[in-house]
């Protein structure tokens, strides 16, 4: 049992927070990420990709979260990447994961079909068999990245009902597919999400990915990979923000000291503090989790995380800017970005509710 | 980052849960879990303790040299968890976690020879003498004084919440021997003091519990040799503190977590509420799920402890440990008291240790949960209250 990186890791995480520091907030920053190597974590070498565990996402979202960079690194990378190598066919993957690795495509991931954080077993898109393909009717709001995504991994029924687990499937969607209808928004951190509607959005037989009818697990993988990602950039944006909490603390004078003087606003730094750690441990714990095939095991680990990362979240993010006063409501400060990521954070794949609740689910099933 | 356990680390934790299952009695490991270590007789800890001392398991943070075993933190953490999990009962701390620690590290060789066998067996039963009526989180300010006469000191004072003076028969005492110091921590000494003198009286202090766990004890004119004094004179506040840093990595109680968890689920799913199991009401089950996830985080902070001892490197984790570890013990002892509904009223400390008593069939409560949610109030008090260790860590961790 060992905690401490490896030697690639640790190199990996000083690459990834070098090209942050540096060119965090470039428009050229996802062909910069390209240019290091690191949209091809996880990717076999026979697609140009470097290999590798969830752990060394993990080191490079932190890094990413730590400097507040806007990027569909794990809709694409993490999550879009990782199904098409474990369920697309040789020529999917031929063509699909080396773009992906050059940085010449973007990957959306489309599951849920509410406001609700709820199983796949409630997707409700209808996939229709025609000749030489399917035809696909739904809806997905606030589809992470699908606002400049290439492609856009969509769940469908090909069979089975609402309700059910069997006769879901995946399907890769250009989304310059005629009757894909896309509309984009930036969400509260700045990152770009869409909702999509599809009406009768006719596909070649070659688009499934996966077998038919049974991607009920890619989905639960899915979610668990993102949610598993999204709390490791929240530790990196939390470490951000107390250090920078922290140095507010120790120039702000008032009353002929410095605020961090006083033991009242000692002691919510050391609550702030205490919070990091225990997201730290529980980032970890989910990521170690995530790379997992058995989905109940791995589902608790991940909701444990995302439900316990989310309040620790909080903390942080609401005390930060208390303890910063007047000028943690100023919109140009970098404390509010970082609330405003830890806050988008909360409510992406699952708030802390929905994810201690669907912990218990999974504890008492 | 490899966050496997290794095998050889699971057999062991399965060779102690099997050595715990065939040689603790039933009534002492009742004991235990209904109110944790402390209605335990001196005896009944002596029996134990030499138990573990005959498997060479009697103070494995000990050099081998002394009794102790070479595992490292990791392994004495997975011990440590499996004996609070199989309710076994833990080691007295004072003696053997605190006391014996400074005596290897500060100790003379003939105190080491003298007390350390002693201390392992449990033929000297050491209480801990720090605290006084007005010198609780301050106690540096402590004033129970030592005067030298001739080769001997002669102590005077009294000492508060002392925690089994009433079964030990020795104390380590810190004592102030240079009331004109610069700074009150530089006039403190360590004596080991006989419990049997004719100058020492114990009184014992009822806790919230009913329980008699602790005591104030008066010293007067109590003669105590020269070498009962540990290391150098006006030095007690340097292995004082030296104290702190023992056994840091075990402050969290996981084991203990453990068990309580599991009593709590065992409790909730004896109870229904309107029909329904308790275990099945939304919200006692997202209590349960929350304090379980809660039990997680500890767990996987203590264990990057860990790691991080195993590698020699600084952290200010044990005080985080104290502080999550803790929250969490009384928030699981809360839950148990609801888990048991209105049976949680009765404060009937012995329905756990006879099973026989109640007149409308099987027990299928416990009477002592309301008393351990009452007693672990203490558990964010002791060893440093939370709001030092919060002082501790904005101090050293943060430099504010």
């Amino acid at each position: 049992m060992d905690f401490t990186l490896t030697e690639s890791q640790s190199l990996l995480r000083d690459a990834a927070t070098r090209l942050v520091a540096d060119h965090g907030d470039a428009p050229d920053i996802w062909q910069r990420m390209a240019a290091l190597g690191l949209l091809g974590i996880g990717i076999d070498e026979a697609h140009g990709g470097t290999g590798g565990g969830f752990h060394d996402h993990a080191v490079v979202l932190e890094a990413l979260g730590g400097g507040l960079v806007r990027s569909v690194y794990i809709p694409t990378v993490v999550v879009g990447a990782h199904l098409i190598s474990t369920a697309g066919t040789d020529a999917q993957q031929a063509v699909l994961l080396p773009k992906i690795v050059a940085g010449e495509m973007t990957v959306a991931v489309a599951n849920a079909e509410s406001a609700s954080f709820e199983p796949c077993e409630r997707i409700g898109t209808q996939a229709d068999r025609i000749a030489g393909g399917y035809r696909l009717s739904g809806v997905k709001p606030v589809v992470m990245g699908a606002d400049t995504a290439d492609v856009i991994i969509v769940s469908a029924r090909t069979g089975g009902g609402p309700g059910g687990r069997e006769g879901l499937s995946l399907f890769l969607v250009a989304t310059d597919t005629a009757g894909m209808v896309r509309h984009g928004y930036p969400i509260v951190d700045g990152n770009g999400a869409a909702d999509i509607a599809m009406d009768g959005v006719a596909l070649g037989a070659e688009t499934l990915l996966g077998t038919e009818g049974e991607a009920a697990s890619l989905i639960d993988l899915a979610t668990d990979r993102t949610a598993a990602a999204l709390c490791c950039d929240a530790v990196g944006a939390m470490a951000a923000l107390n250090a920078l909490t922290l140095e507010h603390l120790k120039t702000r004078v008032q009353f002929g000291r410095p605020i961090g003087k006083f033991q009242i606003l000692q002691h919510r730094m050391v609550d702030m503090t205490i919070a990091e750690e225990m997201a730290r441990s529980m980032a970890v714990y989910g990521a170690d989790e995530a790379d997992g095939d058995e989905r109940v095991a791995r589902g608790k680990a991940v909701s444990a995380a995302k439900s316990k990362i989310g309040d620790c979240a909080r903390t942080v993010g609401q005390g930060s800017i208390q303890l910063h006063g007047g000028i943690g409501m100023t919109d140009d400060y970098a404390a509010g970005d970082y609330f405003k990521r830890l806050t988008a954070f909360e409510m992406l794949a699952g708030n802390s509710e929905d994810h201690l609740e669907r912990y218990a689910f999974l504890g008492t099933a | 980052m490899d966050l496997s356990i290794p095998q050889e680390l699971t057999d062991f934790a399965a060779e102690v849960r099997a050595f715990i299952r065939a040689e603790l009695p039933d009534d002492l490991r009742e004991k235990v879990i209904g109110r944790r270590f402390d209605i335990l007789s001196a005896d009944e800890k002596r029996f134990w303790q030499r138990k573990m001392v005959a498997k060479g398991w009697g103070a494995p943070a000990w050099p081998v040299a002394y009794g102790g075993t070479d595992w490292d933190v990791l392994k004495r953490h997975t011990f440590n968890e499996v004996v609070a999990d199989e309710g076994a009962p833990m080691p007295v701390p004072f003696g053997q976690g605190m006391l014996a620690p400074i005596l290897i590290e500060f100790g003379s060789e003939e105190q080491r020879q003298h007390f350390l066998p002693r201390i392992l067996n449990l033929e000297y039963f050491f209480c801990q003498g720090f605290s006084e009526p007005g010198s609780g989180s301050d106690l540096a300010s402590l004033k129970t004084k030592a005067m030298r006469d001739g080769d001997d000191w002669v102590v005077s004072g009294q000492k508060m919440w002392t925690s089994y003076a009433h079964q030990a028969n020795m104390m380590f005492c810190l004592v102030r021997t240079d009331p004109e110091a610069e700074r009150p921590q530089q006039g403190i000494s360590m004596l080991l003091i006989p419990m049997d003198d004719p100058g020492i009286t114990v009184r014992p202090v009822i806790t919230l519990d009913g329980e008699h766990h602790t005591n104030e004890v008066f010293l007067d004119d109590v003669r105590i040799p020269g070498a009962n004094l540990v290391g150098e004179v006006n030095k007690g506040w340097t292995y004082a503190k030296a104290l702190l840093g023992y056994e840091r990595t075990e402050v969290a109680r996981i084991g203990l977590s453990k068990r309580l968890i599991k009593m709590v689920k065992e409790a909730a799913a004896k109870r229904t509420v309107n029909g329904v199991p308790l275990t099945e009401t939304p919200a006692f089950r997202r209590k349960l799920a929350s304090l379980e996830i809660e039990l997680k985080a500890v767990e996987m902070l203590n264990l990057r402890m860990l790691s991080n001892v195993r590698r020699n490197l600084p952290g200010n984790e044990a005080n985080m440990l104290k502080i999550k570890g803790s929250e969490l013990q009384q928030d699981l002892t809360e839950l148990m008291m609801e888990a048991q509904g209105t049976d949680a009223l009765r404060f009937d400390r012995d329905a756990a240790l006879d099973q026989n008593i109640d007149l409308f069939g099987d027990v299928d409560y416990r009477g002592d949960v309301t008393a351990n949610y009452l007693a672990t109030r203490v558990v964010t008090i002791f060893s440093g209250s939370n709001e030092i260790q919060h002082n501790i860590l904005a101090k050293e961790l943060l430099d504010l």
